[in-house]
């Protein structure tokens, strides 16, 4: 044990003090640098920020073991947040870099040529990221909680801490390279355990291999037949079909994916590339960098749910003495994660999807569980620990930084003090991202939910506001202010309120059985977006076309020549 | 103006449009399609140990967005240069 403990501190000790030299090295001086890296990453080491930047501890530590429990429904994560990307590189990533300002209020802001237009964009973008920020520093809380044993409040500070000194010293100049190396650690976290674990269970190098194969115990079963035969036997869901509907599938997967492509930490990525060529390619490196962590999380799901149950139920299926309980159980029953009720008074622990079940297990500690239980070594542990912390803190300074953007530019600078200097904008920058990092710290000691599910309502949050102001700001040049404003605001507040009731003031009624056309609070941003079009193209004809200045610019966005560096104004 | 002519532009931005429809179909079809709504259909056929729907929604999916962005890369590059609108 004391072993794990050692290695921890050294791999996360020694991560930390890489993105502190990197951020040192590369601290910004101008609001540029601050904002947008200068405008001058090249599309590569862009693609590989914008995927750390991505991926999340949602993704990191929540993901694979969501889809352990969900099977086949998980693929809505996975589908979810790849396929948005497609969106992105297609419908907005280039034509913004050709607008070429800092911030998608600015986008917002001048298309609709409208200061509130700009303002109602502000605050999605600063709810939008707060929501997404709560569930990453829950996910630091985790981390350290477990595998620096100290408690989540020590830990969710120390991240913090991290975290405020090279975003706020940084900006997105330090950001973006502190990115790149958090991409390598926590790849190598996802990898190495995931190659480990696919050796043992199946014999393939490749995991997405494994995943399909045969069992390597010489039953030639596949791995996934062995899935579905193991929940018919302890009552759940085949895994290989799932229990949700098509239509809240199919609905909370296009959420997902329209959120993707109008959160507003990703798409602010796309402004610090040098040319909209560039941009349209960093948005493809970005998702191969992203896909190789998203197609092993499913074998990874896959892997841990059959060790998972093996070392709980046995390989007898009897159930394991309590007494014999690896290491594993233990640790993590330590944190509350994990808890053990001899129903039965057998002395033996038995996990099933009906009444024998006597285990309560927390799907978050599945991916940082999975060496344990497999056993592996005690450096691969602690490196999972680095790549867990890397996702977290990656993700947050991203988001922290576009708070603080939007307070010291698309407020202050934009709106309310237009007169100020660079120098003072920049302090201004500064210390937005201090009180944020202190607002995202204390949400983090209270968290407000699991961290897959608080981040998921982000993106239907993100999905019926900007998407839809975006798309028609480039490909309808009749759209006009009115119908920009008056779409967004239905479509968030539409969203919101319906995840609210469900999630908040109302719970019990959160059943399918309740909810319209069978759609889950999880996928009600895709509403919400139609919502917001239709809203958007009602309330627009019924209102003066805008001005030809405007419409001149949406000509000019829509072909790459002539796209400068990104604009001071 | 970049473009030499108002028909130019149009035609530019036409067939631009046309690429990313066909793209987004392809986009819907392995995801919506193949991985949800197609998919117990699908899940009668072997794919390398895998249900082909549920290989499709967990993996394969995946795979096509990628390939998807790249096309669009090489297809809009040339679409630029065609129109002589690229960037110096």
């Amino acid at each position: 044990m004391m072993d794990i403990r050692i290695w921890t501190f050294l791999i996360v000790g020694l991560s930390f003090v890489l993105y502190i030299a990197i951020a040192i090295y590369c601290r910004a001086g101008t609001t540029k640098e601050f904002y947008v890296a200068g405008g001058g990453v090249h599309p590569v080491v862009n693609g590989m920020a914008t995927a750390a930047d991505w991926m999340s501890a949602a993704s990191f530590i929540s993901m694979a073991g969501l889809i352990s429990f969900m099977g086949y429904d998980g693929a809505v994560y996975l589908m979810g947040w790849t396929g948005g990307y497609v969106l992105l590189a297609l419908c907005l990533a280039p034509y913004l870099r050709k607008f070429g300002k800092f911030t998608v209020p600015d986008f917002i802001g001048d298309r609709y040529y409208s200061q509130t237009a700009r303002t109602v964009a502000v605050v999605c973008a600063i709810f939008v990221s707060f929501t997404y920020v709560a569930g990453q520093m829950r996910g630091v809380g985790v981390v350290f909680s477990r595998f620096l044993e100290v408690d989540i409040t020590t830990g969710v500070i120390l991240g913090m801490a991290i975290v405020f000194f090279y975003a706020v010293l940084g900006g997105m100049k330090g950001i973006t390279y502190t990115q790149v190396a958090q991409y390598c650690v926590l790849m190598m976290a996802y990898l190495v355990p995931a190659i480990f674990i696919s050796i043992m269970i199946t014999g393939h190098v490749i995991p997405q291999v494994g995943f399909g194969a045969t069992l390597a115990d010489g039953s030639g079963v596949h791995l996934l037949d062995k899935l579905d035969g193991l929940s018919a036997e302890l009552g759940f869901a085949a895994y290989t079909s799932g229990t949700k509907s098509t239509m809240d599938v199919l609905f909370i997967t296009a959420a997902l994916m329209v959120g993707t492509a109008g959160l507003p930490h990703v798409i602010v990525r796309f402004f610090t590339v040098p040319k909209v060529k560039d941009a349209r390619k960093s948005a493809g490196w970005a998702l191969i960098f992203i896909a190789v962590l998203y197609t092993t999380a499913p074998a990874v799901a896959g892997f841990a749910r059959l060790n998972m149950i093996n070392t709980i139920n046995g390989a007898d299926s009897q159930g394991t003495e309590y007494t014999e309980a690896p290491m594993w159980v233990t640790n993590w029953e330590k944190t509350g994660l994990i808890g053990w009720e001899d129903k039965n008074d057998d002395g033996r622990m038995f996990y099933s999807g009906d009444e024998r079940n006597e285990m309560h297990i927390d799907r978050d500690i599945m991916v940082l569980a999975n060496p344990e239980i497999a056993n592996l070594p005690a450096w691969v542990i602690a490196l999972v620990a680095a790549g867990g912390v890397a996702a977290a803190l990656s993700t947050s300074a991203g988001l922290l930084l576009v708070i603080s953007t939007s307070i010291s530019h698309d407020l202050l600078k934009r709106n309310l003090m237009p007169k100020i200097s660079d120098k003072l904008e920049l302090r201004f920058a500064r210390g937005a991202a201090a009180v944020a990092v202190c607002i995202a710290g204390y949400l983090g000691i209270n968290p407000p939910g699991f961290v897959a599910q608080v981040v998921a309502f982000a993106f239907g949050l993100a999905a019926s506001s900007f998407f839809p102001a975006i798309i028609l700001g480039i490909f309808y040049k009749r759209m006009n202010k009115y119908g920009a404003i008056w779409g967004m605001v239905s479509g968030i507040v539409f969203t919101a309120a319906y995840i609210v009731y469900f999630k908040f003031i109302n719970p019990a009624a959160s059943v399918p059985e309740n909810w319209w056309l069978g759609v889950s609070p999880e996928g009600i941003g895709t509403l919400g977006m139609l919502v917001n079009f239709a809203v958007a193209a009602v309330v627009c004809h019924l209102t003066p076309e805008p001005p030809q200045d405007v419409q001149d610019m949406v000509e000019s966005i829509r072909y790459p020549q002539g796209a400068g560096d990104a604009q001071v104004h | 103006m970049a473009f030499h002519s108002k028909e130019l532009a149009k035609a530019y931005w036409r067939e631009n449009v046309k690429l990313l429809l066909s793209l987004l179909f392809v986009w819907a079809l392995v995801s919506f399609g193949f991985g949800i709504v197609f998919v117990d259909a699908l899940n009668q056929i072997q794919f390398f140990g895998f249900k082909l729907g549920f290989w499709f929604a967990q993996q394969g999916s995946i795979y096509t967005f990628v390939v998807l962005i790249f096309v669009y890369v090489y297809k809009m590059n040339r679409l630029d240069e065609k129109y002589d609108v690229q960037e110096d």
